[in-house]
Parts: C-alpha cells; structure tokens; sequence
C-alpha cells in the first residue's frame, strides 16, 4: 500500500468526503453524488483497460451491466438467490473479470481501430442479449425490486446516504488498487505495451496475458460499481447499458486526462456534474420562470462541444500523466512522429508487426 | 561441449523473397562474434529468427542444444537471449530508468496480486530492480539520464540505453544489430570498450555491424552473408581477405572488364 510522497493528499478527500451527508441534508444530492460515484468507478476501470494498456473498448457498459445484472439475479426474488450484497460486491467483480477475458480473448490479435469496432459490438451485444432472455431477466421490463444490502442487522433502506458511503470506500479501493498497478511489473508492461508492443515482447512481457490481465481488472471495477448502482436503484433494465453509456465514460477519460487516476477522477465528476446536476437544476429554473425549455435534451450536443474544445486546446485533457502530456506536446513539436511509429514493414503473415529490422 | 548458440540448415522466405537461406553456424559461450554483408542480406531476419519474431521456414534453432523453434519472443527473452534493434525500438515516453526496469520483467516474479497489492514482497523486488538498473544506467554511461525520457535521450545515448535495457534480463546472448549507426568516432571506441566490457562480465556477444573497422577490432569471429547465405566464416583477418566477400562488397569484377 503506498501513494508515495502524494500520500496525504490522496487520503484527505476520503476523510472529508465521507462528512458532506452530515452537512448537506438534501437527499437528492447526496443521490446525485452516489450516481456520480458509480461513474468514477466505472472512469477508473475503464482507465485500466484504454489509459494503462492502450486496448481502445468501446463497448465497456457491457461490463457495467455484467455487473448490475449478477446482482439483479442473485439478490433478488427472481430466482429466489438472496446473496448478501457486500459477498456480491466480490462475486460480480469475479464475474465481470470472467467475461472481461472471454470478451476480451478474441479481440488480442487487434489493434486500433479494429479492437474499437468489436469491442463496440460486445457492447451492443450484452444488453441486446439480456434483453432477450426474457425468461430469466424479464426482458424490457427488466428485473426489480432487488434486495437492500444491510449492515449489521440495519438495512440501507431508501436513504442515499449509506450507498454514498459504500461508494466512497469503493473507490477509495478502486483508487489504492489503480495507484498500485501504475508502478508495479504489470504497470510497466502496460506501458510498454502501449509504447512498442514488439519491444514489449523481446523484453519477455507476454503480452497476451499482460491485455487480459487489463481487461479482466478493468472489467472488475465495473463488477463493483454495477453491484453498488443496481443495489441503490433497485432495479436493473437493459436501457441503463446502452452505447452512449460506453461513449460518457470513455469521454470522462478524455476529458480528464487518460491514464491519470486523478485526471480521470476529475473528468468523470465533471460530466456527471453537467449531466446529473447543472443540466436538471437549470432546467428546473427555466421552468420556475415559465420558459419551457429543457436543457437535459442538449446533453450530448454539450458533451460534442466540450470534447472538440478539449481536442482543439488541450487534447491531453484536463489533469494528464506526464507521459501523455509529452506525448501530445512532442508530437505537435514533430508532425513525423506519428506516421514513423507505424513501424518499418507493413507486415503479412508472422507472429509480429513491424520488424525492427 | 554444445554451443550456446547453434543454427541448423536454416531457411526463412517472405512469400517468393528468399530472406536466409541454408544458414548454418554455432556461436560458443563466451565469445564475441559478428556478422556481416551487404545491406538486404537477410542480417536483420536472422536476428529476427533467433528472437522468434518469425519462425523458421525450415531448419532448427537450438539454445543450450535445446531447441528454441516454435517459442513466442516473450519465451525465448526469458530463456536468456536480449536484442536491441537497428532501428532503435525504446519505449520512448518512458524514462532512462524504466525502459530498463521494463528489461527486468522476464527476470521478476511480482505476480498480479502483488502488483495490486504491493505485497511486501513485490516492494522489495521493485527496489533491488531499481538499484539494478540504476547500476546498469551507470555501466552504460547513462547515469546522468536516468530520470530523462527515453526519446529525449542523443542518438549515440539511446542506443547506449537500449543495451543497458537488454542487459536487465541478465541474458546469457546479447543481440547487437548495428549498435553503432549513427555514433561518431569517439562514441564507437567507447562502445567497441562497453561490448568488451559487456563479454567480460559473461554475456556473449553476437553483433550484425556494417562499420568494418569496428568489426575487424572488437569480434573474435566473423560470420559473412550475401543474399540470404552464409558466404565465409572464420577469423577477422582471413575473412577480411577472402575473395567471395571482398566480390560481395565490391562487385563481382565483369570479366575482359
Ligand atoms: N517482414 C518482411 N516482409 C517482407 N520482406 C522482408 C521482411 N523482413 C525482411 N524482408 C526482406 O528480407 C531481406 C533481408 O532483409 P534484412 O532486413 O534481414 O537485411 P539486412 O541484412 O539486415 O540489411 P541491412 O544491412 O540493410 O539492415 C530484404 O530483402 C528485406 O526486404
Ligand atoms: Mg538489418
């Protein structure tokens, strides 16, 4: 366990966070909040996969509803599994790894633009597929009410405020876990995979393993935070996991600084903030002054206008690692970087792509 | 006694292109060795065989007299065989000091769970291989660039440092395809010194170079190859003058010229 000399400021928001139920005493912001959480945690892991390992996945809400569904079905009268929810917190992580590997198998001999697009299918794929198992999930109308986790004889009940504390301790795990990996043997084989995945194998890095590892752990924080969402919702149905669940995400990483834990961190709050709070309160005022506009049907066009902002100024994104950081000033610096990078031969058949030959 | 190194009837094509053909030599524990020839002689794709980049299109490849044929690179870096490449291959948004803590990976035992936990153990391991690589950095010369990244490193510095990246592994064969392009004169003797230095500490050597007078000075034997095939073999002096390299190099003479 170690956040080196960023220590103290790491572990201060988690000493302080855990108060704002006390201070603030409206329910819906601490819902809000809680909501906001679930998508740090899903920031987090996603990070793991596309801002540590360089895998572009498009289609990580497959993961997330993975996640929300285990607990559906296994904590729930559906089948009658009332499996506690902290035992499930572990189980769905485990589970939602499982399919990160068997999703994420087929998609190793890929790279770039062809790993977006399958992983994209995946994505598509795994609400279509609980949509249609209409015997075990309930198809659309999905599956509901699911069991309230409770500690020490005290169920959660309806409050916000306990889920709002679970997911604060998720992620401070999730952040501590994310932290660790950074500079750790694996972390750097991440890294050298994402710099020359060639190099990355002579140094004796099985990158086939090193990618799974990546898609298994990414795959697990979504576990937790489908588990943790689920339970507070009391429902699950296949319309929460859609695509653009996958693009507000993967924005998150962009906007805040991909491969930065706490760049992701501040990009995720960022656009929960928009979409979750400053959207539905300025709609709310509008309609107080008898405007009848509705600004949360222009989410996406905001988003749109954020990302190409941020593409424009500053396409490293708000709080980036100092690698991406040279990476983007240097290759301003050298236009021929990027077409260099793609290696010497264009390659047929063989084990490798590019030769160093 | 078997030879580190022992390549048997081998032969790599590229679709119609015969890249190495009926290549066979042995490289003895212990030594400094070279090869030669022309630009497109097929240097490069044998280092490339040897790394498991490609695989043999026929004839076997044996490490320690057991065969290597077949094994991923990933496999066969962990059984004691680093390269650098001739056109350098550094992690490049990395630092001195990572690329080459990046070379240790075959040689650490960290495992997923300690890396997500920071067992005490994975902390140890992390900081004798700091302190490995940080002495590597040194026997390179790079100790002065430890914290900088990799791509902002000179030419002569960069290809310095992917030897020391190679060396992490600890690897009993060290693979040199052309280490000294691009140095200048002073840079090379230092280098032709790092390689002996590099074959005194017990890694053998095997360098593909096309500066002869590097070449001629620091191998112990010279392997030749023109368009895929072994043309001559044996000490730098007779190899320097044999006819068939000296007809490889120049040109065959057109005859009643
Ligand atoms: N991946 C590949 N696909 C197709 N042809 C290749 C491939 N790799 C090498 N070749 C060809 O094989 C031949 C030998 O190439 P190689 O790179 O081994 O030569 P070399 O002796 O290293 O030359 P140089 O001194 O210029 O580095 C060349 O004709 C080259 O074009
Ligand atoms: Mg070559």
């Amino acid at each position: 366990m170690k956040f080196g000399r960023e220590r103290p400021f790491a572990v201060l928001p988690f000493l302080v966070l855990p108060l704002v139920p006390l201070l603030d005493r409206n329910n819906s912001h601490i819902d809000f909040l809680t909501n906001a959480g679930a998508f740090i945690l899903l920031a987090l892991g996603l990070n793991i996969v596309v801002g540590f390992a360089g895998l572009l996945d498009l289609g990580y809400a497959a993961f997330f509803a993975i996640g929300s569904y285990s607990y559906a079905m296994l904590a729930s009268q559906q089948f009658g599994i009332h499996i506690p929810f902290w035992v499930m917190l572990f189980v769905a992580s485990v589970i939602a790894a499982i399919f990160g590997i068997l999703l994420g198998a087929p998609t190793l001999r890929l790279r770039g633009d062809y790993l977006a697009i399958v992983t994209l299918g995946f994505g598509e794929i795994v609400p279509q597929t609980f949509l249609n198992l209409t015997q075990y999930t309930n198809g659309p109308n999905g599956i509901s009410p699911l069991d309230s986790p409770s500690l020490f004889g005290h169920s959660f009940g309806f409050s916000a405020t306990p889920y709002y504390e679970v997911m604060l301790a998720l992620i401070a795990l999730a952040v501590l876990l994310a932290t660790n990996l950074q500079s750790s043997r694996l972390g750097r084989a991440w890294m050298a995979i994402r710099e020359d995945e060639l190099a990355a194998r002579h140094m004796g890095i099985n990158t086939t393993t090193a990618k799974l590892a990546a898609f298994a752990l990414g795959a697990s924080f979504s576990g937790l935070a489908g588990v943790a969402y689920a339970a507070k919702l009391s429902l699950v149905s296949p319309d929460q996991f859609q695509f653009n669940v996958s693009v507000l995400v993967l924005s998150m990483l962009v906007l805040g600084g991909m491969g930065n834990i706490w760049g992701v961190i501040v990009g995720s709050f960022t656009l929960s903030f928009i979409n979750g709070f400053l959207l539905p309160q300025s709609t709310n005022l509008a309609h107080s002054m008898h405007l009848n506009l509705d600004f949360t049907n222009y989410r996406f066009m905001l988003y749109g206008v954020i990302l190409v902002a941020m593409m424009l100024f500053r396409p490293e994104g708000l709080i980036p690692s100092k690698q991406r950081r040279a990476e983007f000033r240097e290759a301003k610096l050298d236009p021929a970087l990027a077409a260099e990078e793609q290696g010497e031969y264009t390659l047929g058949p063989g084990p490798g792509a590019g030769t160093g030959g | 006694m078997t030879p580190l190194l022992r390549l048997t009837d081998v032969r790599k094509t590229f679709g119609g292109l015969v890249a190495v053909n009926a290549l066979s030599f042995e490289i003895e524990a212990g030594a400094i060795v070279a090869m030669i020839g022309p630009n497109g002689a097929g240097k490069s794709t044998v280092f490339n065989l040897i790394t498991g980049v490609y695989e043999p299109t026929s004839g076997a490849i044996d490490l320690d007299g057991r065969t290597i044929c077949g094994l991923k690179t990933h496999a066969i870096a962990g059984l004691g065989i680093a390269r650098t490449f001739q056109n350098i291959r550094l992690f490049a948004f990395m630092s001195a000091l990572d690329n080459v803590m990046t070379g240790r990976h075959s040689r650490m035992r960290a495992s997923l769970f300690d890396s997500l936990l920071h067992t005490p153990a994975q902390r140890g391991e992390e900081k004798r291989v700091r302190e490995r690589a940080r002495e590597l950095l040194r026997f390179c010369g790079l100790e002065r660039e430890a914290d900088d990244y990799a791509r902002n490193l000179s030419y002569g510095h960069q290809r310095r440092l992917e030897i020391a990246r190679a060396l992490a592994s600890e690897p009993k064969l060290l693979l040199l395809d052309e280490p000294a392009a691009g140095m200048n004169p002073r840079e090379k003797s230092d280098l032709i010194e790092l390689i002996r230095r590099i074959r005194d500490s017990g890694v053998t050597v095997f360098l593909i170079e096309h500066d002869m007078h590097l070449v001629m000075n620091v191998s112990e034997r010279i392997t030749v190859l023109d368009h895929g095939e072994k043309i001559a073999e044996g000490l730098p002096e007779a190899v320097r003058n044999d006819e068939r390299v000296i007809e490889a190099y120049l040109g065959r003479e057109t005859p009643a010229g």
